[in-house]
């Protein structure tokens, strides 16, 4: 048998911890599913407004609710906008949300928390104690009070988050990289005189990096949720704007019908909903047997 | 252990610093003109503009303005409030027993329940009883409050027409308004003020609206706990006394309740902070959806209504009880586990 390269055999284990979770697999799937939607959203729902695809079209002004018909799959939410088109083109915007915010606080963090882990001193207290400032507001408020500041819309609350996010990151980083940063293989590398960036860089981080992973998936859910709330409130997307917490925002007033049929208007905030809830679950199944997998206590058992 | 306590106090006064200046540095984000118009009360105060700025310096250095702000925080006075009408002061002390209300209710339900379901998951690892709770909380810890909220509303309040938001039934309101010597508002607490007046069904009223917000509250809240508790759990059995006690022959139970558990709960008081941050959180959505008057009803609305000053007496509110909790927890944390205070 050929001696495979034990990164690659570790890496084979990894996949293998991960698809014996049936778990992961339906997280997986749905991950699928929505990135399919995301990419194909033009054939699945072609945009009425070639220039701005994310506004829904609506066909009136109508504030009541109507119900699925062959026009309007999953019928249409108060203004007449479609739900089945502002369901399709916001797994764009939930996907965008998500990636733009994690994808800049881990790398903001990760890097801060590098800089701070590996060099301490004077450099570490200082990020560290910003970190605290931070950290001692609630995220959701301290968005708020940002994305006030700087005026509402979708994109203000995605950098409001993405200011906030990466104070996570900076604290699991640094910590890890604390117990790493004595140990043989770094000072070897040290005396062998590789620079620092080239140790943080392959020999530091990628044993650091796993926590970051997991983290990063869980994020993803909560990042979203948080911009759906900010967005329900009203100091998210514009009325219109294809993105699930604006769509249940649409469809508040409507949660009870009439006295005959109380339930009459549920596809307009079970459809946006259940497409927030079913994208945060499947990056929280993911994290969640990452974790598993990753985590050396539960790793081999 | 006394040295510890002083440096984490020094250290909380320097975060404390550190948030207020945050907090400013976000307010002064705003031009003086923008600032000014929050001391406009009418329209034709509007041309004063320039003089309101002159008046109170706004367009001075930062640290003028810091220095200025934070000897009025600490007089008290925060400044008005355009959503409440009043003294952000004085409305803070009308909101946060609606808060306060929700949350002695919720806290020992999370905590008890978590801690219940975590120990239960962990010592049945991979049977159906642990992929349930597993589920449960995942799903739970998956569900948007603000949107859980809504489809129980739709559920009780729509269908069953059981629950209606709210604090207080309408009738009751007005009843207090206008008998206010039969109610008097000791503390604010409906359930309590209610107990102390004598009216029970001012209590019963007040409990029946807090179902649904306990309820909403304890599901989305719950899933940390019970993830920390599950792990630490299952940590700890797998532990060498655990095997001699087991040896020795001591009864399952006794191992578990007695040696496993009390050691699975050390993490949980570490994650107990971050447990109270997301309380913040769940809070506003809970109050915006269920139209309960508290604190975080009113962040949403004055963040909508661009009014400042109460951002930032909640943030810097939020940002206090947030570092003396963790404070305390350290302080708590050293206490019980003699493996940190010996550091």
């Amino acid at each position: 048998m050929i001696e495979q390269h034990p990164r690659l055999r570790e890496f084979k284990f990894t996949l293998y911890r991960i698809f014996k979770n049936p778990a992961a697999i339906i997280g997986f799937t749905l991950l699928l599913f929505f990135a399919g939607v995301a990419v194909f959203a033009p054939q699945i729902a072609p945009p009425k407004y070639a220039h701005n695809p994310y506004i829904m079209p609506h066909k009136g002004f109508s504030p009541t609710p109507k119900p699925p018909s062959k026009d309007h799959v999953f019928g249409t939410t108060s203004g007449q906008y479609d739900i089945f088109y502002g369901a399709v083109w916001g797994t764009r915007t939930a996907f965008k949300i998500g990636l733009f915010v994690v994808g800049i606080a881990a790398i903001v963090g990760v890097i801060l928390g590098s800089l701070a882990g590996y060099y301490g001193g004077i450099l570490d207290e200082i990020l560290m104690r910003i970190t605290d400032v931070i950290w001692a507001i609630p995220t959701l408020v301290l968005a708020m009070a940002i994305v006030v500041a700087f005026g509402r819309g979708l994109d203000k609350v995605m950098i409001a988050l993405a200011m906030i996010g990466w104070r996570w990151y900076v604290r699991v980083i640094r910590s890890e990289i604390l117990t790493l940063r004595d140990q043989d293989f770094v000072q070897a590398a040290k005396l062998m005189g590789v620079s620092d960036f080239k140790i943080i860089l392959r020999h530091i981080l990628p044993n650091a990096i796993y926590p970051v992973i997991i983290m990063a998936s869980m994020d993803m859910g909560s990042m979203v949720i948080t911009a759906a709330f900010l967005s329900f409130v009203g100091l998210g997307s514009p009325k219109g704007f294809a993105d699930w917490g604006q769509m249940v925002a649409l469809a508040r007033n409507y949660i009870v019908g009439p006295p005959d049929d109380p339930l009459k208007f549920w596809y307009a905030i079970v459809i946006p909903g259940g497409c927030i809830v079913l994208f945060v679950l499947a990056w929280n199944l993911m994290g969640d047997a990452l974790r598993d997998a990753f985590d050396p206590k539960l790793r081999r058992r | 252990m006394l040295a510890f306590i002083t440096r984490r106090f020094l250290l909380l006064i320097l975060v404390l610093i550190g948030v207020s200046v945050l907090l400013f540095g976000i307010l002064m984000s705003f031009s003086p003109e923008r600032r000014a118009a929050a001391y406009v009360t009418s329209p034709q105060q509007a041309k004063d503009i320039p003089k309101i700025i002159k008046q109170f310096g706004l367009d001075d250095p930062f640290y003028l303005q810091y220095a200025r702000w934070m000897k009025a925080v600490f007089k008290g006075n925060l400044g008005w409030s355009l959503v409440a009408s009043r003294p952000v002061a004085e409305a803070f002390w009308n909101y946060f027993p609606v808060t306060l209300e929700m949350n002695l209710f919720a806290a020992p339900i999370v905590i008890v329940f978590g801690i219940w379901l975590g120990t239960l998951s962990g010592i049945h690892r991979d049977t159906w009883i642990d992929h349930t709770t597993r589920i449960i909380a995942i799903v739970g810890w998956s569900l948007p409050t603000f949107l859980f909220a809504l489809v129980l509303l739709m559920i009780f309040y729509g269908y069953f027409q059981l629950f209606s938001p709210g604090v207080i039934s309408d009738r009751l309101t007005m009843l207090i308004v206008d008998n206010p010597d039969m109610f008097t508002r000791y503390t604010g607490l409906y359930t309590v003020d209610g107990i102390l007046n004598g009216r029970m069904d001012v209590v019963w009223d007040a409990l029946a609206h807090l179902i649904l917000p306990v309820l909403t509250y304890v599901i989305v809240v719950v899933a940390l706990n019970m993830r920390v508790m599950r792990s630490g759990m299952i940590e700890e059995i797998s532990k060498d006394y655990v095997m001699t006690a087991r040896a020795k022959g001591a009864d399952r139970k006794t191992i578990y309740i007695k040696h496993a558990r009390r050691n699975a709960l050390l993490p949980v008081v570490t994650v107990a902070g971050q447990l109270v941050a997301i309380s913040m959180e769940g809070s506003i959505a809970v109050e915006v959806v269920f139209n309960r008057h508290g604190i975080g009803w009113w962040l949403a609305e004055s963040a909508i209504q661009l009014d400042m000053p109460v951002l930032m007496c909640i943030c810097l509110f939020m940002g206090v009880v947030f570092v003396v909790t963790n404070l305390t927890l350290d302080i708590l944390y050293a206490y019980i586990d003699p493996r940190i205070r010996l550091n």
